[in-house]
């Protein structure tokens, strides 16, 4: 193993080569991005390079307004990507009800406090490192005009091929990355990146010590999501499965299945494996106790609020105002939420004569979750399709993480982010119609699935699927387990029993109120 | 001087507030409770697992009344609590040995 390790960093060394282009400079203050290069080709009857270079010699004024134009393209693009990271943003609120209210109120502090911290942990680490290591080799977003002087990307060689790593530009978006286009990219990266920083709060919730939670925080945020972000959207190397080994569009996930979510789910089955179950989840004969949450309307409020988040995690990521396909993505995105609260609520209903509301939550989560990464290349009756299967599969999930694996998730989020996550992603694999994604990580043509005869990009979705699970499930397994060497991640079972508010982050939720402090 | 406890159903409190009023009880004390009786509560399933509702939710209701009412309130509690399913509650009527009333000292009988 040490071998193999050391092998992997001569390789590494040797072969290891960091991209650099010529050396862009930043645009602080903007006004130099957007210009006239930027209406080239952007619609059917927009003008080519060609003409711009013949017509522009008889035509000055023509070409001065040309550049208005491009500008006002670009900033509409821009004011569409921040608003829906504002919207974004938001959902950190939802998280943060969702779980608060599915977990009991002895708890409800230490919970919503680890939601809410969460943000703050994940904006800083992600500022000092996680976002260079994320996007500092993408080469500008084309829609933002800009961004080109996030040029720097590490790769090794293997095959013949070049494999994208990480990114080596932007740390503390100092230097050149001081950059309007820049700031903006870090924005809409950062509120998503933190949505898989605080799913594992989730499934670890109501015994996790808020040191180590801290500590967590900063490793997922900074180094672990960074990285499989850099392979998905960072122009890394499973972007470019399809440009290396013509596997369709590389591993291709339009807003998240597999490079938010199921990051997210992953880590939290990794967490909440290490963690253990709460005290009194299971009998001594090893089946399980139901822990009913102590404030269903806060945590469908939740649900609520995510969802409305949700248009801007899916629509916002056309990165781009005037790509009117954006109203075929929030539309999918609605539908499979719909049919993900129904199935779930049908399944439920049928097998154990109610239609259980906390699992109705997670099937409308779940729905969502499925539909982030084909909700472009789809259209309606395959996004109710889609969301409907997530809907069943949470329902299955739930049930085989409680009582086959015997891991204690409170509020389901191993199911709803992680097995929807790579659901999601397969989906798109099997379903992309053809309708949208021409040129897509810079191969040719429209994202075909499965069905409508590209089997190559079936294959990219499974090897990003797979090595998603593997990667994020070792890393986060391996992390956690040291972690607890140096601080415990349990708290101890008097404060459990007692409920972490008090201990934790010394304020009761609820004061007013006697609670009913029992172990169950 | 008597004192009726009656735990009721929650949601027939407010029936039962008018028609205490009408025959003219003074006034009464009441607190949320939860507790079983011969039923001893019952199972519901929370994500596919069973858990069991050992306490049912009640409301406690007290009044203090001269020993000659009690009959009068007792069937006023019946008529107003009664649905004919399980779970309507019990009276119990308890002596009360003295009152006093905190703002005046008023004892007793005066002090109702």
């Amino acid at each position: 193993m040490k071998k193999f390790v050391a092998l992997l960093i001569v390789m590494l060394l040797c072969f290891g080569t960091v991209a650099m282009a010529a050396e862009p400079v930043g645009d602080p203050s903007g006004a130099n991005t957007g210009t006239a290069a930027d209406v080239i080709g952007v619609t059917a009857g927009a003008p080519s390079a060609d003409d711009m270079a013949t017509l522009g010699k008889t035509e000055p004024l023509a070409v001065k307004l040309a550049d208005v134009v491009g500008h006002n393209r670009v900033a509409l693009n821009m004011v569409w990507m921040l608003l829906c990271g504002f919207l974004v943003m938001f959902m950190q609120a939802g998280f943060a009800l969702a779980e608060g209210g599915f977990t009991r109120a002895k708890n409800a502090g230490h919970t919503m406090a680890m939601n809410f911290m969460i943000y703050g942990i994940g904006i800083l680490g992600y500022w000092l490192c996680g976002f260079a290591i994320q996007m500092g080799g993408v080469g500008g977003i084309a829609t933002l005009g800009g961004g080109t002087v996030l040029n720097s990307e590490f790769a090794i060689t293997l095959f013949g091929k070049s494999f994208g790593l990480f990114g080596t530009k932007g740390f503390c978006l100092s230097g050149e990355t001081y950059d309007a286009v820049v700031f903006g990219i870090f924005l809409f990266q950062m509120v998503f990146m933190d949505t898989t920083a605080t799913i594992p709060t989730g499934s670890m919730a109501e015994r996790w010590t808020f040191k180590s939670f801290v500590v967590y925080g900063f490793f997922i945020t900074a180094i672990v999501y960074p990285l499989y972000a850099n392979w998905v959207w960072g122009a890394g190397w499973l972007s470019q499965l399809g440009n290396n080994f013509g596997l369709g569009h590389g591993h291709v996930d339009f807003a998240g299945s597999s490079v938010v979510h199921m990051t997210g789910g992953v880590a939290a089955l990794a967490g909440a494996m290490v963690l253990g179950p709460r005290i009194g989840k299971f009998k001594a004969d090893g089946t399980p106790n139901a822990i009913p949450g102590h404030h269903i309307p806060m945590a469908l409020t939740g649900c609520f609020i995510l969802a409305f988040g949700w248009f801007g995690f899916n629509a916002g990521s056309t990165l781009a105002g005037g790509d009117l396909r954006m109203a075929v993505v929030a539309t999918n995105t609605m539908l499979a939420s719909a049919a993900g609260a129904f199935a779930s609520m049908m399944y439920m209903w049928i097998r154990y004569g109610k239609p259980d509301i906390s699992m109705i939550a997670n099937g409308f989560l779940a729905g969502l979750v499925a539909i982030t990464a084909p909700c472009a290349f789809v259209g309606s009756g395959v996004a109710v399709l889609i969301g409907a299967i997530a809907g069943v599969l949470l329902c299955l999930s739930v049930f085989f993480v409680e009582q086959k694996m015997k891991v204690d998730d409170p509020v389901g989020a191993i199911s709803v982010h992680g097995v929807n996550g790579a659901w999601g992603v397969l989906s798109l694999g099997l379903f992309a119609d053809g309708t949208y994604g021409e040129g897509f990580n810079g191969v040719k043509g429209t994202v075909k699935g499965l069905f409508y005869g590209d089997s190559g990009q079936f294959i990219a979705q499974v090897i990003g699927t797979l090595t998603n699970i593997i990667f994020v499930f070792v890393v986060m397994y391996v992390f956690f387990k040291i972690l607890d060497k140096f601080i415990p991640l349990r708290v101890s079972p008097e404060m459990e029993i007692e409920g972490l508010d008090q201990s934790e982050v010394g304020v009761t939720a609820y004061p007013e109120f006697h609670l009913n402090k029992t172990h169950r | 001087m008597k004192q009726v406890v009656a735990i009721i159903k929650p949601f027939k409190l407010d029936e039962l507030k008018e028609n205490l009023a009408a025959i003219g009880t003074y006034g009464m004390t009441v607190s949320e409770v939860k507790g079983f009786g011969r039923q001893k509560g019952h199972t519901e399933v929370y994500r596919g697992a069973e858990y069991k509702v050992e306490f049912i939710p009640k409301i406690k209701v007290e009044i203090v009344v001269d020993a000659a009412s009690v009959n009068k309130v007792i069937e006023t509690i019946i008529k107003s609590c009664n649905t004919g399913k399980i779970g309507d509650g019990k009276i119990f009527v308890l002596p009360v040995e003295s009152i006093c009333r905190i703002r005046t000292g008023e004892k007793d009988q005066d002090a109702i």
